[in-house]
């Protein structure tokens, strides 16, 4: 059942090829969605061969396969996880009825709004990252950045899938579309604002990974629970690509940190600057940046949607089964609102506080990454200790993006704030020094400067191996 | 439900520019920018934000001050840009919580309200040589939609994301009551089978889509907005021409409304709470101006501008604060002659400003007969309702007049009775009043002085009693009419009032409106379950699904 089935042009375990209008309406996507990947997808590198892994299985164990294939010809395709025929749906007003296996009517647009959503930050981050090829710090490096990349074009694929197969014309209209907008697009740019920012650094990528994909899975585990079973059931299966991507940011910032301890070690007293590696306060200022944007994805923290797409059954809270109170009506929520200038605590409905839920567990996370990082250090025997700036930091999106507030999360005036906010966020001078280490290390075996060698290599293969032919 | 009209302040309609918390005014020659920029924390009651452009009748009184200052004060303006001052959200509509919290009676004095002040926009395009441009920069939902569809152009930003949209059915349960499914099917003329989709996609319509069905004239991307709407703009100026360079400033309408006795210089009202009554006594000055000039010259003083302004805030007061008082008596003294001059100014000076002063007679004279309070015209002692002063007697429900040869009550008819302010149904008063018998209409119309008893013989008094029955007549008449349902009384007189021919207008307020207020009370929109009641809250409606 769950085997895929490669002999058709859009490999999947859908039964597709049963289905002829839906066949027919995806392989004529198809062709535009390779257009935008050879416009908009990594640049140059669409010849070369590179070691990747392909979804093959939706099972647990053994459900990628790992080969050279170039780009363009990686076998994106359409995976969900098997159905489970018993299946009821976990939370809201539904609570225990049959999951949904088609759209129920009332719920189409609000179930469509959701998809496009999630839909769009998948080639927006493609295209966030189309440069960084050409600055890679390694072969292993580069591999995963493309490996990274192929993904979330099948993530695209996946919820593609469903708008063409459940959503009629406007579903078709809405897939044409995800292609057609563009990250950082002055006039039609990606719908939420961090996937516009530009990730034009690996260090900017390793934080997107680490932060902005983490809220991607916090994303994927409320829609996993979903009462729309297609929905549930194809989010589960890219939760088990989704880990790898938070596996390249948290990873690669600890090799950014095991670097620069290890050369401040080495000398003592030096600037590291001078020796190629990247200053500890420099990486906490990229980290404030991207953890702030991306905690900025959750929405307005008291929400009608929220509360709609919850009752709903449309979107629930992650891990919902080790929730005891799935419905969620009498409860409330303890909530710092920020009102003229003032922080004010508040009791809300905890329906119309689940975008707030969701952050809180995603900040849990974060918090468990930061503490990762900060155990590098303290192996290094380095002083040095990364915080997570604190939720109310540099918000654009919510109650606290009116106001100004520090690290800590303490209301700051406009000139306090001016006064720190290169000691907070990477500066022009910061970018620039980060940009001047942004030089290619592709040779076999070799890392950059201001990075260390991963501690072991992909699927058991050497850390030199040839991940890359260039 | 939490606060209601009747326990918050009492409401203000007298704003200027300078004390706006919620739009931004720029000039710029020809073209004036009205941004959109609602301060959340400022609503005109305890109780709720104003979130993401959503408005409340504060708001919606900036914004018709707005709309009538710059058709006096600013002559030289030809089109005014409406547009939104946050990020991808031009207007979210009227804010749902304040609806939920509101009585009904304050409910539908808003909406009533804010329909005005969105059909004087349309008036000011339709005779005041002034354009209106809904640069919408971003999603435009609901009231926020209905404001754009009242601006002659739409101009829809192109990201891919921004729509325009009407969410009340699907989301609110109720309906785009501010002239939304009017204007979508009469002044935009969309198919009724697409407007009926529209107006169930809570989420909305956008890019080219929009354009095809005609809800929005034109996109433009974000690279290029500002030239696009400048250029739209000044397309839009092109249509009419400059009115003048200099214009007069409107002074604020200051009415001591706390005791209950009301001064202005011209008008005064008095309650009687306990007969639920208040006396409306309209006095016209001996001295006026003769010539258009001489009109100009007195600007903002000049007698009848002022009169009628105070009259609208009068209006205003008793419709929104005292809604206890159930029946307006409405006098008009001084002298005829007065009348006489000043209309034929108005009829013939083609000076801007005796046309504006035209134009706000005629929208108080709307106004005043769109009241839900029982109107009648008191001819007694000292009356002369001759010509704008018979009007306002024609826009009463009934009219009283002394039958006594000594008393000295004098109508008669100017141009202003033979079309000058046309009621919402497109006639005259007099018109509408002999529906069935043009040539009385005709007649008395071309009549300039009437005796009390000529006028009666054709028609123009609902009851003529003389001196001895006059007293214990009237008293009845008020008595009874206290005694009715006031629910009743608003029906009726709304059915009454406008008699002949269908204009957008009477739809708005006689079919939309009252549809949306018919749904404002049922249990599916208001119930403990109701649509607009869960909305925002944890619960989802549940709906008696009987169609009724």
């Amino acid at each position: 059942m769950a085997g895929i089935d490669y002999s058709q042009k859009i490999p999947n375990n859908v039964d597709l090829s049963s289905d002829k209008r839906l066949q027919r309406a995806l392989e004529a996507w198809q062709p535009n969605y390779l257009e935008w990947w050879k416009t908009m997808g990594p640049t140059d590198f669409n010849t070369k061969e590179i070691y990747l892994r392909t979804a093959i299985d939706v099972g647990s164990d053994g459900w990628a396969h790992f080969d050279y294939v170039k780009m363009p010809d990686y076998r994106w395709g359409i995976f969900l996880q098997p159905r489970d025929e018993k299946r009821t749906i976990g939370f809201g007003d539904h609570f225990g009825e049959p999951a949904w296996q088609q759209v129920p009517g009332e719920y189409r647009n609000w179930l469509r709004r959701l998809i496009v959503t999630q839909a769009d930050t998948e080639p927006a981050s493609v295209e966030q990252q189309r440069l960084l090829g050409h600055t890679a710090p390694s072969l292993y490096d580069l591999r995963n950045l493309f490996q990274v990349n192929v993904e979330e074009g099948r993530h695209l694929w996946a919820m593609v899938y469903l708008l063409h197969t459940y959503f009629g014309k406007d579903g078709r209209d809405e897939a044409d579309e995800l292609l057609e907008r563009r990250s950082g697009n002055p006039d039609h740019p990606r719908i939420l604002g961090t996937f516009n920012e530009p990730c034009e650094d690996w260090l900017a990528f390793m934080c997107f990974t680490m932060f902005t994909d983490r809220d991607g899975k916090f994303q994927l585990l409320a829609l996993a629970e979903s009462g729309f079973d297609p929905l549930a059931r194809t989010c589960r299966f890219m939760l088990t690509e989704e880990a790898h991507h938070m596996f390249v940011g948290q990873t690669g910032v600890g090799r950014v940190i095991e670097r620069t301890c290890d050369v401040m070690a080495k000398n003592p007293g030096k600037d590291v600057r001078a020796l190629g590696a990247i200053p500890l306060d420099l990486l906490q200022r990229y980290i404030n940046f991207w953890a702030a944007s991306s905690t900025d994805l959750y929405g307005a923290e008291i929400s009608s949607n929220s509360a709609n797409f919850f009752r709903s059954g449309l979107k629930g809270r992650a891990y919902e089964d080790k929730q005891t109170d799935h419905l969620a009506l009498e409860g409330t929520y303890r909530f710092v609102n920020f009102i003229e200038n003032r922080l004010v605590s508040e009791d809300v409905p905890l329906r119309n506080a689940m975008n707030e839920v969701l952050r809180d567990e995603y900040v849990k996370d974060n918090e468990r990454g930061i503490e990762y990082w900060n155990r590098i250090c303290e192996r290094a025997g380095n002083d040095f200790r990364f915080t997570l700036p604190h939720r109310r930091f540099n918000r654009k999106i919510g109650v606290y993006s009116s106001g100004r507030f520090d690290l800590e999360g303490n209301l700051i005036d406009e000139a306090t704030w001016n006064a720190n906010v290169d000691r907070w966020l990477a500066s022009a001078a910061d970018k620039a020094f980060v940009k001047s280490l942004m030089v290619p290390c592709l040779e076999r075996g070799k890392t950059a400067s201001w990075i260390a060698p991963p501690a072991k290599g992909i699927q058991g293969l050497a850390v030199d191996y040839e991940y890359v032919r260039l | 439900m939490a606060a209601t009209a009747a326990t918050s302040p009492r409401v203000r309609f007298q704003t200027t520019p300078d004390q706006y918390r919620h739009w931004k005014v720029a000039y710029d020659g020809e073209i004036a920018t009205l941004t959109m920029a609602v301060d959340p924390h400022s609503p005109q009651r305890e109780g709720y934000e104003l979130k993401l452009n959503s408005y409340d009748l504060g708001v919606d009184v900036e914004l018709a001050d707005f709309v009538q200052r710059i058709r006096f004060e600013h002559p030289e303006v030809r089109c005014v840009v409406v547009t939104g001052g946050l990020d991808r959200v031009f207007c979210a509509g009227a804010n749902i919580v304040m609806l939920r919290t509101s009585t009904h009676g304050f409910k539908v004095n808003f909406c009533k309200y804010t329909n005005e002040t969105r059909l004087y926009i349309e008036d000011a395009s339709a005779h005041s040589n002034l354009r209106f441009l809904a640069a919408l920069n971003g999603t435009a939902s609901g009231g926020g939609y209905e404001l754009a569809l009242a601006c002659d152009k739409i101009l829809l930003v192109d990201d891919r994301n921004s729509a325009v949209s009407f969410p009340e059915v699907p989301l609110l349960g109720v309906l785009p009551g501010t002239g939304g499914l009017t204007r979508i099917a009469d002044k935009r003329k969309i198919r009724r089978d697409r407007s009926d989709v529209f107006s169930t996609i809570a989420e909305g319509i956008k890019g080219k889509r929009a354009v095809e069905w005609k809800l929005v004239d034109r996109l433009a991307p974000l690279s290029r907005w500002s030239e696009a709407v400048g250029e739209m703009a000044r397309e839009l100026a092109a249509e009419v021409s400059k009115k003048a360079e200099r214009g007069v400033k409107l002074d604020p309408i200051a009415i001591d409304c706390e005791s209950d006795d009301w001064n202005g210089q011209y008008v005064r009202c008095q309650i009687d709470r306990s007969q639920r009554t208040a006396e409306l006594t309209l006095t016209v000055p001996e001295k006026h101006a003769s010539t258009a000039a001489q009109a100009v010259e007195q600007g903002v003083a000049w007698w009848i501008l002022r009169a009628f302004r105070e009259l609208d805030e009068i209006i205003l007061q008793l419709r929104m604060n005292e809604p206890e008082i159930a029946l307006l008596l409405l006098r008009v003294k001084g002298p005829a002659a007065t009348w006489r001059a000043t209309d034929i100014l108005l009829a013939e000076s083609s000076h801007w400003f005796t046309n504006e002063v035209r134009q706000l007679v005629k929208r108080v004279l709307k106004r005043f007969e769109n009241s839900a309070k029982s109107l009648y015209a008191i001819a007694d002692r000292g009356s002369n309702f001759v010509g704008t002063g018979l009007e306002l007697a024609l826009a009463c429900d009934r009219l009283y007049l002394l039958s006594e040869p000594e008393a000295e009550v004098s109508l008669g008819t100017t141009q202003a009775n033979r079309g000058m302010f046309p009621m919402a149904n497109g006639l005259s008063r007099l018109q509408t009043r002999f529906l069935a018998e043009p040539e009385t209409a005709e007649q008395i119309a071309t009549t300039p002085t009437m005796d009390a008893a000529s006028a009666a013989t054709l028609g123009l008094s609902t009851f003529a009693p003389d001196e001895i029955d006059w007293d214990d007549e009237l008293r009845l008449a008020i008595e009874e009419r206290a005694a009715f349902s006031p629910d009743a009384l608003t029906g009726m007189e709304a059915n009454l009032r406008f008699a002949g021919p269908e204009t957008m207008e009477t739809k708005i307020f006689g079919r939309l409106s009252a549809w949306q207020n018919w749904i404002f009370q049922r249990p599916n929109a208001a119930g403990e379950r109701g649509a607009l009641t869960c909305y925002g809250t944890p619960e989802a409606p549940e709906f008696d699904t009987s169609r009724t």
